[in-house]
């Protein structure tokens, strides 16, 4: 009997081991568990529901997946060189990562934004800050290029970004560090009330999206991590998580961990905007790079700018809040209906959720537990909604999947958890592999989200593949969430370090992806739209090649009259006006990288020859049955030679 | 005959549909081309179906050493054509009118039946001569250069009417909206002689 019982309970744990393994790593029990594959196979020729623009973290990129497949397609450069089509290299590309510290060729880009109208996605562009060297990029959902970047003065450590308001109107660039501002030489030990943390909110013009600092806020001196904005009805509103309210400038793991709550700041900003209108704040001076692209000249122009509007909160009365948020919060998630902000305390055995419509009522009734540097503290019970208790260990960030229901991602205990709003119940816990950061749901950022998939971007990899060295790439984890019960469905590897995304339906976009430049369009002042405008001119030491590319040949092919010492700059424009035909352009030498022009599309590749010879050029992208005679020759001649320029193609059939 | 003759009115008027619409279409489609390429053949010109399709199968076309596509003062018949058609247009309503006033005979119906029957075959098969040249008077350049089993080198000729598989591309080439007007005018102004008649006889039995 005894045996029996023992046997009993040994098989009993084998299948709750065994049992708890198969949920691992096909993500479900029984019947319905073998369907899986199927839910995430998208037939070949099919296309993917949904794009997932994932942010390439320390790769400085944005990167173009589908949903279910977790195929990538596209990797776009934002704040960084890419060898793959120039951009970066390239004359006309080179302005975009100009900044008031220089060329800067790398950025740690973070937080993707889709935009959107009446507070759901329109699919018109992708917002990404860049972390390090504060800048917020504009991608375009039109081209899948990036079109402007601008650089945020008075700010350090560009983390509480981008976030857009629910008509686009701004999108924020939250200073993570505070920094001294204006910025100058002090002891760093003088940090406390001396340095400040800038929000800034940069305006976004409807049509073009073209981007324009209208305000800094120059906050206390907190770190500013996350941050999200009102919708519904507490749009108007802006929301940050902080910590380190210690403000101590150092071994921050110790000394920001000791207060018991930190702050969420609630920031009307239709508030602020109102006294800008009216002329308030003060314009300071400052220095940052504004770049813009003209897609008619397809060049890349480079602004500085000389001030900044900033405004000191205590100058706006009834606009800045500070609502006392436990254990140093990370994430700052505001659910569809704009009612519930929830901050979740990564070092809190709890999660805190406020309420909207309470902490109106305690600003109406001004009951206040204090202010620091003037700003109005609320009192913690008087804004709490509710919380959720024990979910699990070090939650980071939450989600919405429109039906009452949130998603909160926990790093230490790895896993997302799946609780309902309003009652505070945890419904479903579910996995991740391994240590989770950020979670999206497509339209998680909006009051319309779409509640099918949602996907966990996992920090650390080790087995889940083939192992590749001590380096990998990160994983993502795709969820069914239309359920009940989450379902994991497929484990994907991203590129660089995934640090969020935005994802949304197809259809919203895919129409209106551009197929290709207008060649009749094209004002790039370098151009030739025809073999008949092709040409060499020297001008000094500086040599320009207006050259032309279609299948399967460059115009001209041979070019002599180049000297050692000349500065030659490949002006080339790829005649093809046809989907997916760009030509690319390589020359021995360069001290750059290739070119990879788009169909209607000039770019310009400089080359300093260094050696006298005869040196060959050619079309690195496969473009044609006789891609690989696609190619031609610069003679070069020495420095003191007299022979003329000269170009041809052709000539000796 | 009052009715016969508007009918052959409208028939006739049908044709005028060709200065709209295109009288043929022919569309290549490959593994690379999903969304396939195509011109629309006017009697004043060829057009892409898409702006840059024209381009782009001149573009193709070169690897294969054929002429590009004709320009409209190319090719003598973009300036005939649309005036044969208009003649025809103004000649079949002139008829129809009479024929109202009943100041001539419906035999004069079919006469123009017969003659446009005349004139489109006549065009048909100058069209089909020049998708032979174009399609086998290739440079002896060309890149590409296939020969059928027999040693004659292929000819690209684009089908004249329904499906044929020209290496890579799978070519179509159906009548158009102009032309299906011009086929439901005609077939209209035969109907109108069947009226025409019915009603002579009618009058001939009272």
């Amino acid at each position: 009997m005894k045996n029996i019982l023992k046997s009993t309970l040994f098989l009993g744990l084998l299948v709750a081991f065994t049992s708890c393994n198969n949920s691992g790593k096909s993500g479900g029990n029984g019947a319905l568990s073998n369907n899986i594959a199927e839910k995430v196979y998208v037939a070949p020729g099919e296309h993917d529901s949904h794009y997932a623009f994932i942010s390439g973290g320390y790769s400085g990129n944005l990167t173009v997946y589908g949903l279910p497949s977790g195929r990538m397609f596209k990797e776009i450069p934002v704040f960084s060189q890419f060898p793959t089509n120039g951009y970066g290299y390239s004359e006309e590309t080179k302005p975009m990562l100009e900044t008031s510290y220089g060329f800067i060729p790398w950025d740690d880009s973070h937080h993707p934004d889709i935009s959107q109208t009446n507070g759901e996605l329109d699919g018109r562009w992708v917002f990404i800050n860049g972390n390090n060297t504060p800048r917020i990029a504009r991608v375009s959902l039109r081209s899948f290029e990036t079109e402007e970047i601008i650089e945020v003065p008075n700010s350090a450590g560009n983390h509480s970004s981008s976030f857009i308001t629910e008509n686009t109107e701004y999108v924020v660039a939250g200073t993570r560090f505070s920094v001294p501002v204006p910025q100058r030489d002090m002891p760093i030990k003088d940090y406390k009330g001396n340095f400040k943390g800038a929000l800034t909110f940069i305006s976004v013009d409807p049509e073009h999206g073209h981007m324009d600092i209208k305000f800094q806020v120059l906050m206390p001196g907190f770190n500013y991590d996350l941050s999200h904005p009102g919708r519904g009805k507490s749009h108007g509103w802006f929301f940050f998580t902080t910590y380190n309210t210690e403000e101590a400038n150092t071994l921050l793991e110790v000394n920001a961990s000791q207060n018991d709550k930190d702050f969420i700041a609630a920031i009307n900003w239709k508030k602020i905007e109102e006294y800008v209108n009216n002329g308030g704040g003060t314009m300071m001076p400052a220095n940052y790079a504004h770049n813009l692209l003209d897609e008619a000249t397809h060049i890349v122009t480079s602004t500085m700018k000389k001030e900044v509007r900033v405004v000191n909160p205590s100058e706006v009365p009834g606009a800045v809040y500070l609502l006392p948020t436990p254990k140093s919060p990370h994430g700052c998630d505001v659910d569809p209906s704009g009612e519930y902000i929830v901050g979740n305390g990564k070092l809190s055995a709890n999660l805190t959720v406020h309420s909207f419509t309470k902490m109106l009522d305690a600003i109406e009734n001004e009951k206040f537990a204090g202010d620091a540097y003037g700003i109005p503290i609320l009192n913690f019970e008087d804004v709490l909604a509710g919380s959720v208790e024990q979910p699990g260990l070090g939650p980071l960030h939450t989600e919405f999947d429109g039906k009452g229901n949130a998603y909160t991602t926990f790093f230490i205990s790895s896993e997302v958890v799946k609780w309902k709003l309003g009652t505070w119940e945890v419904i479903d816990r579910k996995p991740t592999y391994y240590s989770v950061g950020h979670l999206t749901i497509p339209g998680g950022n909006s009051r319309k989200p779409f509640g099918k998939y949602m996907f966990a971007m996992n920090k650390i990899t080790k087995d889940r593949y083939l192992p590749v060295g001590p380096e990998m790439e990160h994983s993502a984890q795709l969820y069914d969430i239309s359920g009940d019960k989450m379902e994991l469905l497929l484990d994907f590897p991203t590129h660089g370090e995934p640090h969020y995304a935005a994802a949304i339906p197809a259809e919203i976009i895919k129409e209106n992806s551009l197929k290709f430049y207008k060649l009749a369009d094209n004002k790039h002042p370098h151009k030739a739209t025809n073999e008949g405008e092709t040409k060499v001119v020297r001008d000094g030491k500086n040599v320009h090649v207006y050259m032309t590319l279609i299948r399967s040949h460059f115009a001209p092919d041979n070019i002599e009259g180049v000297k050692v010492g000349d500065k030659v700059y490949f002006h080339i424009t790829n005649l093809e006006q046809d989907f997916d035909v760009p030509h690319g352009f390589a020359i021995i030498g360069a001290n750059n990288a290739e070119l990879l022009i788009a169909p209607g599309q000039t770019r310009t590749l400089t080359w300093e020859p260094k050696q006298v010879g005869v040196w060959p050029f050619y079309c690195t992208d496969f473009c044609s049955a006789l891609h690989q005679e696609m190619q031609g020759y610069v003679r070069v001649s020495p420095k003191d030679s007299n022979i003329e320029l000269s170009w041809s193609l052709g000539d000796d059939i | 005959m009052k009715k016969a003759s508007i009918i052959m009115i409208i028939g006739s008027l049908l044709l005028l549909g060709l200065f709209k619409f295109p009288l043929w279409n022919i569309m290549l489609g490959a593994p690379q081309y999903p969304e396939p390429l195509g011109m629309n053949i006017y009697i004043d010109g060829i057009e892409g179906v898409e702006e840059f399709d024209l381009q782009n199968i001149d573009g193709l076309n070169h690897y294969i050493g054929m002429k590009t596509i004709p320009k409209p003062d190319e090719m003598w018949e973009f300036s005939v054509f649309p005036k044969v058609v208009l003649t025809m247009v103004i000649l079949g309503v002139i008829i129809g009118i009479f024929g109202y006033l009943e100041k001539i005979n419906y035999k004069l119906f079919l006469g123009w039946f017969l003659l446009m029957s005349v004139l489109g075959i006549l065009g048909m098969y100058d069209f089909n001569n020049w998708l032979i040249d174009y399609g086998s008077n290739l440079d002896p350049n060309a890149i590409i250069k296939i020969t059928n089993p027999d040693g004659t080198p292929m000819s690209y000729k684009p089908p004249l009417l329904g499906f044929q598989k020209l290496l890579n591309f799978d070519v179509t080439s159906l009548p158009h909206i102009g032309g299906y007007l011009m086929f439901i005018g005609m077939f209209l102004t035969l109907i109108a002689f069947w009226m025409g008649r019915k009603a002579s006889l009618r009058q001939t039995k009272a």
